[in-house]
């Protein structure tokens, strides 16, 4: 086992969709890449999410929304962390997100969002480079 | 290493700590669980007033239903006002280093509870049932001022034993498929019990396993067999006795017979004679000196353990070290050397 420090990731299912197969299957993609996965099962609250990603101290937030409700989830837990002062990490996520929103979504500070067909690895390269570009000291 | 010094930037985040915001005792346990630089002094600084919550370690096999279970009893410890810290480890991958923390699925129902805080941990190819520095997070969630601390383990098989080190009080979870009476006199997991919790109780086969436990129990303590009424005119219990009084005894001290409860996790049948349990052990403990015995006994494992860790570092942070290893390796390649004789190599070069 390598001595660099791992990559801490929450995968979180907000809502009430219960479709978790796309978190799951991220969750799995991210084990197998090396990150620590922190996965807490469906029906998450925004304030969940944020409480876990405080305790669990995770470099990303990563959440999947299929609902249509992404410009209320993503932006509530943007703000639930900035103002736990966990403004430091990483939001992402995916999920069926119109281009736009996802345009919209990026200006108020949430990370690239993955839409149906991302291949797993464009995912795990991303949270990679962001983690090399925010720590490199 | 010189304990008293902290760097700045770990001064701000005892700052935190010391407040009891959650973000300080998060980050600090990044801190330890990383072994950043300075990560013995912080511990240091904050270990000085010693231990003061009651810790209580869950392990047994995978599957067995620890976490609902740390999540019952959790809910019931909340009941009496208690704060809790609750740390939660699941295995690391030895083929990718990575690893699936599933244990909060199960605390959903007491996640945002503010009086609760739940941590997990990978293993990180440490082999014991815990992480390489669980105990360590342990005593950080004492220190930020928990009443009690609750640890469970991987899913464990029979040898993974590190919890003992962690906790004053060891439940083994078992379910009626974890096996019979034979797994229960095999060396390991049944040692370490304090209180056996048979979960899953609904289910077939959970009168059997508490029958055959207790069976086991009393083989242990040698009261098996004071019951049976003397046969062909000798009594068995006597003969046993006199045999055992003369072979040493690994025993754990008089005084404590470990009890073989029942749950179900998810009805919370039990848990409340679990937790009167886990309080009878406590004032055991306490009573009968064997709480200060444990406490002795943990710190000297942590002391080995640190002492370890640092020779470990300054062996394998040595030049000189690292090139007699590569020579090493090289001899051996070539027919010329043995694992010993670069052993003997790089150990008189640090002990020159």
């Amino acid at each position: 086992m390598s001595d660099e420090r791992k990559i801490r990731v929450l995968v979180a299912k907000p809502g009430l969709d219960g479709h978790d197969r796309g978190a799951k299957v991220i969750a799995s993609a991210f084990r197998d890449a090396g990150f620590e996965v922190v996965y807490t099962g469906l029906h998450q609250t925004p304030e969940m999410i944020v409480n876990a990603a405080v305790q669990e101290d995770v470099d990303v937030v990563a959440m999947s929304v299929l609902s249509g409700a992404h410009m209320t989830l993503f932006p509530r837990v943007k703000g639930l962390l900035d103002e736990a002062g966990a403004d430091h990490m990483l939001l992402t996520g995916g999920g069926i997100i119109p281009e736009d929103d996802v345009d919209e979504l990026e200006k108020r500070g949430v990370g690239r969002l993955f839409g149906p067909g991302t291949s797993t690895s464009d995912a795990i390269a991303y949270v990679n480079e962001w983690f090399a570009t925010t720590h490199a000291n | 290493m010189t304990p008293s010094t902290l760097s700045s930037e770990h001064e701000a985040l005892l700052e935190r700590f010391k407040d009891g915001r959650v973000l300080g005792l998060a980050r600090a346990i990044s801190v330890v669980e990383n072994e950043r630089a300075g990560f013995q002094e912080l511990l240091h600084t904050v270990m000085a007033s010693g231990p003061q919550a009651k810790r209580v370690g869950f392990t047994g096999p995978p599957g067995a239903g620890k976490s609902s279970l740390v999540a019952a009893v959790a809910t019931e410890y909340r009941r009496l006002e208690e704060h809790l810290g609750v740390v939660a480890v699941d295995p690391t991958s030895p083929y990718s280093g990575g690893a699936l923390l599933g244990d909060r699925i199960r605390m959903n129902d007491i996640s945002m509870d503010p009086g609760i805080f739940i941590r997990s941990m990978a293993t990180r190819g440490s082999l014991g049932g815990l992480a390489a520095t669980t105990k360590e997070v342990v005593d950080l969630m004492d220190a930020f001022g928990f009443d009690r601390v609750l640890v469970e383990t991987v899913g464990v098989g029979q040898t993974e034993l590190e919890v003992t080190a962690a906790a004053d009080t060891v439940v083994v979870v078992l379910v009626p498929e974890s096996g019979d009476a034979i797994q229960a006199m095999k060396a390991g997991l049944m040692e370490i019990a304090d209180i056996f919790v048979v979960n899953k109780a609904d289910r077939p086969g959970a009168p059997r396993l508490v029958k055959e436990l207790r069976q086991a129990l009393h083989l242990r303590t040698g009261s098996a067999l004071k019951d049976i009424p003397a046969h062909h005119g000798v009594d068995l219990g006597q003969v046993m006795k006199k045999e055992r009084s003369t072979s040493p005894s690994a025993e754990k001290p008089e005084g404590w017979s470990v009890p073989v409860l029942t749950t179900n996790a998810l009805t919370n049948d039990g848990v409340e004679t679990l937790l009167e349990t886990i309080q009878e052990h406590r004032s055991w403990l306490e009573q009968g000196g064997e709480l200060e015995r444990r406490r002795r006994a943990r710190a000297e494992i942590r002391i080995r353990d640190v002492v370890n860790r640092e020779m470990r570092r300054i062996a394998w942070s040595s030049a000189d070290a690292r090139a007699l290893l590569a020579r090493g390796v090289d001899d051996i390649a070539d027919g010329e050397g043995t694992p010993y004789s670069a052993a003997e190599a790089i150990l008189g070069a640090l002990l020159r």
